[in-house]
């Protein structure tokens, strides 16, 4: 372990557990309405940064406009993709759903690629790249202080995306369209024989997931730049969602910060490969999870009957 | 569909009852199709073996995951990854041992499948997604094991220079050459799929399938014939590994990925699940889509701010994601299914019913 620098490893951790949890919310949204895990997340968050890109630098907008029209945009793809895609894969086998996912996901891959090409590109700043956050610790190794350096743009992603996490979980637990929503993850059948109407429910829950995957974008976007690269982040965000729990929104920051955290420990080690261990440290988590607790810390243990 | 046969013909023996192929002229055909293949190299160009080549390994490592999702209906989302476990073991085998290939191949289908069972651990306790996030873990896992592990042996992320196969003095070093060892290669995989199916084990895989508790009511041990299909899988995607390791000459982490799973995931389906045919329906029919994205995209490539690479890079994937979506709508139990539909209004035409 590397003492002197495991608090500064923890906090960057911690941080990058942010826009993880937010791509974990967007999992949930949809998973908690309609039963689908939607795998091609990734690139609704690609494409959503990518039209806030063309937006403000193709076409010169300024970057608050830019992002509404993308979230609009966005919102509006996401309705789309639940009319044409998983509507007709209603009442089909899981496999199937899964598969449409996945297929989704490479087509709107290819399709990013296409319009807008591979190349890496300058995504405009929100947060001040220059002034990093200085905490010094009331602790001190071997005599020097400890301090944490936090660049302005991750703290402030982070804020953002458990500030986005804390308004959805409200929606899902005050209003009456989240509790509809609920109710329809239930059961679909009882929620629509109870007058609720589930396809545009679905057809919300996928708007709004295309929203957050937006958002987590345009965040990762300022912090890391902008390339097609980008949709894999949401790699990380799957055994996030596992870890917090399939159903459960606050599960989702858990699971973000747990796995962001997993990963700055384990880059804090001197040893080389356990350092290189941070990219599956995700999925040794997922592993563990799956093993010792499958329904995650906050999910629902479902029993099976025949 | 039930076994439609022509009026008149019946089955005078136990054996012609068990037949897989039942008439002369089926077989006669059968032989003709392969002595077909096996002459390519006679009269096809040099890419067209190639693409043969590619199809057939790729046919053998679809032939493993139908056996584990399609028969008995475990998403495994890692083929790749057994298939990068079966490239290197083999390369290690002949590169440091210096085993001969014939020995090789089927020690990296065995190495393959014991990997295989050991990510198969999960399949106890979960089902449905979080077993696919359980294989995607493998996905991740193994690559990484590969780049970080041992690197005196694997060579970090530069992977390993593979040796051309050499069978009873015969060196394996041109896709036309090649061809014969891919062919004999799934043709033996095929006759074990085929007949895997309709075993004891097969039988249970598909009781699985379609429902595990019930399954397990009836007395079939979920634990082992679980991880008998894990093994399976594995096997064969470790020989397709191996094979195709030995025909690109090298290997690293990166060349089986995730893309690979989704796509073998993908040309499972569309060939059509729990079906024979199916694997190989469906690798064609997506070995070919991926190859008119490759003379596509140069060709739009003038139209496209990707440019002429990233013109072929994007429609590959658009090109299989559009026409896996397209397929569960309208085609949700593949080519095979229909392809069986064809058959029966032949045999019954000029009736439709």
């Amino acid at each position: 372990m590397n003492w002197q620098l495991l608090p500064q490893f923890l906090a960057s951790g911690l941080l990058a557990g942010g826009p993880i949890a937010l791509m974990a919310l967007g999992l949930v949204l949809i998973f908690k309405s309609s039963y689908i895990f939607n795998f091609a997340q990734g690139q609704l968050l690609l494409i959503g940064a990518l039209i806030t890109w063309w937006f403000a630098v193709e076409a010169g907008l300024p970057l608050w406009l830019a992002i509404l029209l993308a979230l609009a945009i966005s919102a509006m793809l996401g309705l789309a993709i639940e009319r044409l895609a998983l509507r007709p894969m209603t009442g089909q086998p899981l496999l199937s759903i899964i598969l449409m996912t996945l297929g989704l996901s490479q087509a709107l891959q290819g399709l990013a690629l296409l319009l807008f090409g591979g190349s890496q590109r300058n995504f405009p700043q929100i947060f001040s790249a220059a002034n990093p956050y200085r905490l010094t610790l009331p602790l001190t190794y071997q005599g020097n202080p400890m301090v944490i350096i936090l660049k302005q743009n991750l703290v402030w992603s982070f804020v953002v995306a458990i500030l986005g996490v804390l308004i959805i979980g409200g929606f899902f637990r005050y209003t009456r369209m989240g509790l509809a929503m609920r109710g329809a993850s239930e059961d679909h059948e009882l929620a629509q024989s109870i007058g609720l109407r589930i396809h545009r429910i679905f057809g919300l829950s996928w708007a709004l997931a295309a929203v957050v995957a937006t958002t987590g974008g345009v965040l990762l976007a300022t912090s890391s730049g902008l390339d097609l690269s980008l949709s894999i982040i949401v790699l990380a965000a799957f055994p996030a969602v596992l870890l917090g729990g399939l159903e459960s929104i606050p599960g989702t920051i858990v699971g973000g910060l747990l796995i962001g955290l997993s990963q700055g420990v384990v880059a804090a080690s001197r040893v080389q490969m356990v350092r290189n261990a941070a990219e599956i440290m995700p999925y040794v988590v997922l592993l563990l999870v799956l093993l010792i607790r499958p329904e995650g810390l906050f999910g629902q243990k479902r029993i099976e009957r025949i | 569909m039930a076994v439609l046969r022509p009026a008149g013909e019946f089955d005078t023996s136990y054996a012609r009852d068990m037949a897989t192929i039942r008439r002369g002229w089926q077989w006669l055909l059968l032989f003709a199709f392969l002595l077909g293949l096996y002459a390519l190299p006679a009269y096809a160009s040099q890419s067209t073996v190639a693409l043969v080549n590619r199809i057939g390994i790729t046919i053998i490592a679809v032939q493993g995951l139908s056996i584990l999702t399609g028969f008995s209906g475990q998403i495994s989302l890692g083929q790749a990854a057994f298939m990068t476990t079966g490239g290197y073991i083999s390369a290690l085998l002949v590169n440091e041992l210096g085993w001969p290939f014939l020995f090789a191949l089927p020690a990296a289908g065995l190495g393959a499948g014991l990997v295989g069972l050991l990510f198969g651990l999960p399949s106890l306790r979960v089902k449905g997604f979080y077993l696919v996030m359980a294989t995607l873990a493998a996905q991740f896992i193994i690559p990484w094991f590969t780049r970080n592990a041992f690197p005196s042996l694997l060579n970090g992320a530069q992977g390993l220079n593979v040796q051309v196969p050499v069978l009873f003095g015969l060196e394996f070093n041109t896709p036309q050459r090649y061809l014969y060892l891919t062919l004999s290669v799934l043709i033996l995989t095929t006759i074990a799929a085929y007949n895997l199916s309709r075993s004891r084990l097969g039988r249970a895989m598909i009781a699985i399938r379609d429902n595990d508790l019930a399954a397990e009511v009836l007395g079939i041990n979920l634990f082992r014939y679980k991880l008998q299909a894990f093994f399976l899988a594995a096997v064969y995607a470790g020989l397709a590994g191996s094979l195709a390791a030995h025909q690109l000459r090298h290997i690293n982490s990166e060349t089986f990925n995730l893309t690979d799973s989704i796509l073998f995931m993908g040309m499972l389906v569309i060939g059509g699940l729990g079906s024979n045919l199916g694997p190989i329906f469906g690798s064609i029919v997506v070995e070919m889509i991926i190859e008119a994205a490759t003379v596509l995209g140069p060709v739009l490539a003038a139209f496209l701010p990707a440019g002429a690479v990233g013109g072929v890079q994007a429609l590959r994937p658009l090109f299989f994601g559009t026409a896996l979506m397209l397929f569960l709508i309208f085609e949700p139990r593949g080519l095979a299914y229909r392809w069986t539909l064809i058959k029966a209004a032949w045999r019954l035409r000029p009736f439709s019913y």
